[in-house]
């Protein structure tokens, strides 16, 4: 089974796929039912998997679950801003939809092995199979599929792993399928770009307002929405001006209140963490660690709850991923708390 | 070539033979467009003419009143919009109407009926929804459910609408009933009946609105103002010449047709009961009924079972079958239907559609009791 967002990374994995000869059949996932501008879930999309299914002349299905995406990832999604954090919706779908809801319906309809289009590699190792990062290290999606387990990994197929994107896009337009100059995906697929997430957020929750204080507790502005400040922003905190430049380096959510700092401020020496899960055995010592999906790697150690940096490291929103690797392999993941 | 278990016919059934003959003749006969004024145009014409002649009365309808579309949702709008166009009002209709009647009607902020739990709308709720409303200028309540077969007693429902909302005009959504009751007496109360050619084996794309003369109603196509005025656009002749056809076939065989697959029906739901007890609930169907419920229609709810991946199992088997209707994308949608039922978004989930037509079998309930009831048991026991 070959997941085909109706992008073209899925069609090429599903065109790779079949000519190494396996028996292929592509399924695309519809998750969300609103409005889409951005994303994968879009009619559009799921005639652009059909017709590439077509082309390869393989079969093609399409499962609703939006049930499950609207309770595994839209719920989160926004209680997550209700709270103050700043979450990423697509770990959570890689996390609940694809690699948890689609591998379970791949089991009972007898598929033991299920491809993605995703820029990554199953890398065997002794201890089991790892995640490593992909060829294209500009298009390398580790990150955001850090939470794979071993037992997931072991039914994993991941046919670009070793390609660049310029090399997908080649192979596509050699076989003339029609999503081969097909935009990439960006932003969250149920946020359009026309209404944006506070309307998203707006229509499901009371967006609250918020002051802005110095850390000795000076308020110096105010923000409208508490829900959508997140650490580092410099814009939109009502602020006089004429001082240096503040970033906001904390937001209390419930108590409406953001913090903000020197661009020193930013600057920690520890992230706490929950819900860190080690693929396979626990690591000691320094590790890389990344924490957004294309960020930068710095050095670290993990303990229980949190992450000591070996040096100062920006503050990370709480809600994002912080991944680790050895020798670009992922090793754990956890999400950054406040 | 893999062998075919089609159980899908309630939602598209194969071209009758009959069918394709007209259709394939009509078009090699008939090259002129129907409007025009010369002999080729008035030989058209006349084929046109004839095919409305044939429909209105196999359903027991003055010719005048029909007004060919393409197909059950154009004349199910052309219904509702037309009627609330003309004369403004509130439009009502049952909680358990396809998309082509719930979506106009809610579209314009209209009421709905809840459905009772044999599928249909009881005389009790429509009286008490209408009481509530005023200025009710269109009711509308589907012939025979799409999903689950339920037919609704429309004479009763009529005596209520004329009682408590005198003025309202009567529609019926009829696409899937033509095959399974006596429509001309069954809808001889409704001012609008909604009928397709594509259900009873004649193309896909033909269709038509029974009007009652009189009956004052916006067109929704506009243009050359053919059929008198209430959809524009150059009439399909070899399409009328085919659904024509169709409507004959089936109602000439109606009966037997009914009988027969009646006993098919009964047979796979007895079927699966017996091969899977207490999995399988029939939703509405009751041995031996085909006056409450379409001759055609299987619909059962089998508990435990997700019909995405049942549906996807035996269409690798060859069955071909639906679960609730198909959005646009091809997944499967929550049925809005067994919602009206008051049926648990859980339980729904469960649902599987199998639906008989003009070409089913003995042998297609045979090789169906031999593939469902293993994909249910393997679903159950992964």
């Amino acid at each position: 089974m070959v997941m085909m967002s109706g992008g073209v990374d899925s069609s090429v994995a599903a065109a790779l796929l079949q000519q190494a000869g396996h028996a292929v059949v592509g399924v695309t996932m519809k998750l969300w039912g609103g409005p889409s501008d951005t994303g994968c879930c879009a009619v559009s999309d799921v005639d652009d998997a059909r017709r590439v299914a077509d082309r390869l002349g393989i079969e093609h299905h399409v499962f609703n679950f939006g049930d499950d995406f609207e309770r595994d990832v839209v719920a989160p999604y926004v209680a997550d801003h209700a709270a103050g954090l700043t979450p990423n919706p697509c770990i959570e779908c890689n996390r609940h939809l694809k690699f948890d809801r689609l591998f379970r319906r791949a089991d009972v309809l007898g598929f033991g092995t299920v491809a993605t289009g995703h820029h990554a590699r199953v890398v065997s190792t002794r201890d089991g199979p790892r995640l490593g990062r992909g060829a294209d290290a500009a298009k390398d999606q580790s990150y955001v599929l850090h939470m794979l387990d071993q037992t997931v990994l072991s039914r994993l197929i991941l046919p670009l792993g070793d390609l660049t994107k310029a090399d997908v896009r080649r192979i596509a337009a050699d076989l003339d399928l029609r999503t081969a100059h097909k935009p990439e995906s960006q932003d969250v697929c149920f946020i359009t770009n026309e209404h944006g997430r506070r309307a998203f957020l707006g229509d499901r929750i009371p967006l609250k307002s918020a002051r802005v204080v110095e850390q000795d507790g000076t308020e110096v502005g105010s923000v409208e929405s508490v829900e959508l400040v997140t650490i580092g922003q410099r814009k939109g905190l009502g602020l006089a001006g004429g001082t240096d430049p503040r970033y906001v380096i904390d937001v209390d959510a419930p108590a409406g209140t953001v913090t903000v700092g020197e661009k020193a401020d930013l600057v920690t020496s520890s992230t706490p963490l929950a819900n860190w899960d080690w693929t396979g055995a626990a690591f000691d010592g320094e590790l890389d660690l990344q924490c957004s999906a294309h960020g930068t790697v710095e050095r670290g150690t993990v303990r229980s709850g949190g992450v000591d940096w070996s040096s100062p490291h920006r503050r990370i929103a709480p809600g994002q991923s912080v991944v680790a690797y050895v020798d670009g392999l992922v090793v754990g993941g956890g999400i950054a708390t406040r | 070539m893999e062998r075919e278990i089609y159980l899908d016919h309630a939602a598209s059934t194969p071209v009758r033979i009959e069918a394709r003959d007209e259709w394939m003749a009509a078009a090699e006969a008939h090259h002129a467009n129907p409007t025009g004024a010369h002999k080729a145009a008035r030989h058209a014409r006349r084929a046109l003419d004839d095919a409305r002649d044939a429909i209105a009365a196999a359903l027991g309808r003055p010719p005048a009143e029909v007004v060919f579309t393409s197909g059950g949702s154009e004349a199910d709008n052309l219904a509702i919009r037309g009627v609330l166009g003309a004369r403004g009002g509130v439009a009502v209709c049952s909680a358990g109407e396809h998309h082509a009647v719930l979506e106009p009607v809610e579209h314009a902020g209209g009421a709905t009926v809840a459905l009772d739990r044999t599928g249909r709308v009881a005389p009790d709720e429509l009286r008490r929804v209408l009481s509530d409303l005023d200025h009710v200028s269109v009711v509308s309540l589907i012939a025979v459910n799409n999903e689950t077969g339920a037919i609704n007693d429309l004479p009763a429902l009529a005596a209520v609408v004329r009682e408590t909302a005198p003025d309202a005009l009567l529609h019926t959504d009829a696409v899937q009933a033509v095959s399974w009751v006596d429509l001309g007496s069954l809808a001889a109360d409704f001012d609008l009946v909604s009928i397709t050619g594509h259900k009873l084996g004649g193309p896909i794309g033909t269709g038509a609105l029974f009007v009652r003369e009189g009956t004052v109603l916006d067109a929704q196509i506009l243009g050359g103002g053919q059929e008198r005025g209430r959809r524009a656009g150059t009439p399909d002749v070899a399409g009328a010449a085919a659904f024509a056809a169709a409507v004959e076939i089936t109602v000439r065989y109606r009966d037997e047709e009914i009988a027969r697959l009646g006993v098919l029906r009964d047979r796979l739901v007895a079927g699966l009961v017996e091969r899977l007890g207490d999995i399988v609930q029939p939703t509405v169907a009751t041995p031996g009924d085909v006056t409450n419920v379409a001759a055609s229609i299987a619909h059962v709810m089998l508990r435990g079972v997700e019909a995405e991946a049942l549906l996807f199992l035996l269409d690798s088997e060859g069955l071909r079958a639906s679960a609730a209707s198909s959005c646009s994308s091809g997944a499967q949608d929550p049925s809005p239907v067994l919602a009206a039922m008051g049926i648990d978004r859980e339980v729904a989930e469960g649902s599987l559609r199998l639906s008989l037509g003009h070409t089913s079998t003995e042998a297609d309930i045979d090789a169906a009791l031999e593939i469902i009831p293993p994909a249910v048991e393997r679903l159950l026991h992964h």
